[in-house]
């Protein structure tokens, strides 16, 4: 009788929603390619960071007071007195970088499977507009803590916006609220870190997904799945995404949480990278810190910005240098999506690129000396040629022939024996007799350890080609 | 962690250049499981610190929950005289006057070993020297021209600073002492690194607390893990 009731509501229900064709559209019969890698887990991880953030995020609010004379010390009271107040503002600050990590490699992974190419230029800018959010929560999340680092470095960037001519200071006066980074300007940046980015991420991510599964997923190939169906118009090289990558990504999330557990129980502050030392001194506006340096998500973009003399053009710059990821898609004039089927020049060109961006990371962590100015510049060069001359060198280089079905991958399992195997080529065996018992002993071989090395790098430039 | 990621920066640097800066930070001996320390430390603080720099945000109810010890204990120990268990350690001295005896409010301390870490903090209590030329006749090693006196004199005695000429300018190599304190040189570094043991503690006291959850969650993970690897193989058997 009572199962009747619930039966009747639940088809009352299902008459006025389209539940089941949502679920059916987006997951039971969403068919993905069956040869997603590492690289295709970030998609998924992003997706629970944004959750952590989320709720770690609404329960900080809950005891965060954003008021110039406040603020500072509800941060300390959080990570004091509110039961579990630390726990869960480390995971605000860890998950914070643990965003610009897992978005990093997702951004990585469209660049190296050529994600972005047609017909998937849209979901592309979708995820350059959540970049764009993401960077602009990130930046007015950190001032809320109003540490000297929050404070200096808001004050810093924003006073870029006086560099543009004409509008500048009118502008940057009408973004601070103040003449200077004050109480007007913390309580404008609560708002839009816990309201109006937040609403336009959640939106933002809607659309990429929506997006994406309008024209399906790329894979490590490459290849169109769509182009082979079996008889009953499935994909010969799909699978559905629930369950089987529903599964999947559960591994993916259990290995992701093991090291977010690991920075977030043992070392919160990641040696200064993930929270500054300055951070842990009150916002004093007459004390300028003797080094200011973005957290580390930044630093690559701030480095371009300091490698450029002028400052007006070093704003340009380092707003070009986002503007041009929007025009990725129609940059790359390659015939093939993936780098596995491209010339050896892109790979080179990729190779550079990640040198470059990653050498800009370090060098906008550091004090700027003349040298590491000049390797600014450098890495500067590199990373917008690796953009500006893509149409050129993707023109022409070969490429290799694409398969019809999409290639088999070996498993964890399958990697086993080789593992197996290059361990034993860089150990040997030492038998040695102690009190009348052999015991074999494993250590480490030195020419063994070098022919492996070797054969690594023979490999590794093999691949380039 | 710290000090692995230094070194890797410092691989990671095209040939640097490294002036040497002087004195280098002594390492201090950190254990936070170490309650007696923890409470001496706190009990030197109290006697020495105290005077000018407050720790805002630690109740001295907080030490004696946090050092497993009676409050009874802690109030006739550590806390000064007159000071209820509920009572935050704040000092005495009022910012006005500060500002006109040191030209500057002396900083709270209680995050102190967050933004400048402990052997910094050991290095800099060791750290001062003789120093006519200053108003307060001492200077610091670690922290040069710094405006605070020796409050660890007495216990230390006065050092004085041995200088060499490298590259033109006059760099402390070491500090010897000139005229012996109270303690010796042992039972001294001891004392400074309980109040700096007392200090890390102050700059985050659920840290202990922390450390000792994050086995059992990454423990739970592991397992979690293996099973969600385990659900994803058994499902994934079909897919060829």
């Amino acid at each position: 009788m009572k199962n009747r009731h619930l039966e009747n509501c639940g088809a009352w229900f299902l008459e006025r929603f389209p539940m089941a064709k949502l679920w059916n559209e987006h997951m039971a019969q969403y068919y993905a390619p069956k040869n997603f890698n590492f690289w295709y887990f970030f998609g998924s991880l992003a997706l629970l960071v944004l959750v952590n953030q989320f709720v770690t995020g609404i329960l900080l609010t809950m005891n965060y007071k954003p008021d110039a004379s406040l603020a500072f010390d509800s941060v300390e009271y959080i990570m004091r007195e509110v039961p579990w107040g630390w726990l869960v503002r480390y995971m605000h600050s860890t998950g914070a970088s643990a965003f610009f990590i897992v978005v990093y490699l997702h951004m990585f992974r469209g660049l190296i499977y050529g994600s972005y190419k047609q017909p998937r230029e849209l979901i592309w800018m979708f995820g350059m507009l959540i970049f764009l959010a993401l960077m602009a929560e990130a930046f007015m999340g950190y001032l809320l803590p109003w540490g000297q680092m929050s404070y200096w470095g808001a004050q810093v960037i924003i006073s870029l916006f006086s560099a543009i001519p004409v509008i500048g200071d009118d502008l940057s006066l009408w973004v601070r609220g103040d003449y200077v980074i004050s109480d007007a300007t913390l309580n404008r940046f609560f708002a839009f870190h816990v309201i109006a980015i937040p609403l336009i991420l959640i939106m933002l991510v809607f659309l990429h997904i929506i997006a994406l599964h309008e024209v399906g997923s790329n894979n490590p190939d490459g290849i169109e799945i769509k182009e082979s169906k079996d008889p009953w118009g499935h994909p010969v090289d799909g699978i559905p995404f629930h369950p089987y990558y529903t599964v999947k990504d559960i591994v993916g999330v259990a290995v992701f949480l093991f090291f977010f557990a690991t920075v977030l129980f043992y070392m919160p502050e990641m040696g200064g990278y993930f929270l500054e030392h300055a951070n842990f001194i009150p916002a004093d506006p007459l004390a300028t810190p003797e080094h200011i340096a973005p957290v580390w998500y930044f630093t690559p973009f701030y480095a371009i910005l300091r490698a450029i003399p002028d400052k007006f053009a070093g704003v340009i710059a380092m707003g070009g240098a986002i503007v041009v990821l929007f025009l990725l898609p129609w940059l790359d004039r390659s015939p093939v999506r993936s780098i596995r089927y491209r010339g050896g020049i892109y790979k080179k060109a990729i190779l550079l690129f990640v040198i470059s961006f990653i050498g800009l990371g370090y060098l906008g962590m550091q004090a700027p000396t003349a040298g590491a100015t000049m390797m600014a510049r450098v890495f500067t060069a590199i990373y917008f040629g690796f953009f500006l001359l893509m149409p050129i060198y993707t023109r022409w280089e070969k490429t290799k022939p694409l398969p019809k079905r999409v290639n088999e991958q070996p498993s964890i399992e399958d990697r086993i024996p080789g593992i197996k195997n290059t361990f034993s080529a860089m150990t040997h065996d030492v038998v040695e007799n102690k009190n009348g018992h052999t015991v074999t002993h494993k250590r480490p071989d030195a020419s063994g350890i070098a022919h492996v090395l070797i054969n690594l790098v023979k490999k590794f430039k093999g691949s380039l080609d | 962690m710290k000090k692995l990621l230094q070194t890797c920066l410092l691989l990671l640097m095209p040939l640097g250049v490294f002036a040497s800066g002087g004195m280098e930070l002594d390492s201090a001996d950190i254990d936070l499981t170490d309650k007696a320390s923890l409470e001496n430390g706190a009990h030197l603080y109290v006697q020495y610190c105290l005077g000018c720099h407050s720790i805002k945000y630690i109740r001295y109810l907080n030490l004696a929950d946090d050092f497993e010890v009676d409050q009874q204990e802690i109030l006739d120990k550590v806390a000064p005289k007159g000071a209820g268990i509920y009572n935050k350690m704040l000092t005495a001295m009022n910012g006005h006057d500060a500002k006109k005896w040191f030209s500057i409010q002396p900083p709270d301390l209680s995050l102190i070993a967050r933004s400048r870490g402990a052997d910094w903090l050991y290095s800099y209590l060791k750290g001062f020297y003789i120093d006519p030329k200053r108003p307060l006749g001492v200077n610091n090693a670690i922290f040069p021209d710094v405006g605070m006196p020796n409050p660890l004199w007495k216990l230390q005695g006065r050092q004085k600073a041995v200088y060499k000429k490298i590259d033109g300018q006059e760099v402390i190599t070491e500090l010897v002492l000139e005229e012996p304190g109270t303690m010796s040189a042992e039972e001294f570094d001891k004392s400074v690194n309980d109040i700096v043991n007392f200090l890390v503690y102050a700059g985050e006291p659920t840290q202990l607390e922390r450390r000792s959850m994050g086995k059992y969650v990454l423990f739970f993970i592991l397992i979690f893990g293996v099973l969600a690897y385990l659900l994803k193989k058994e499902y994934w058997k079909d897919v060829h």
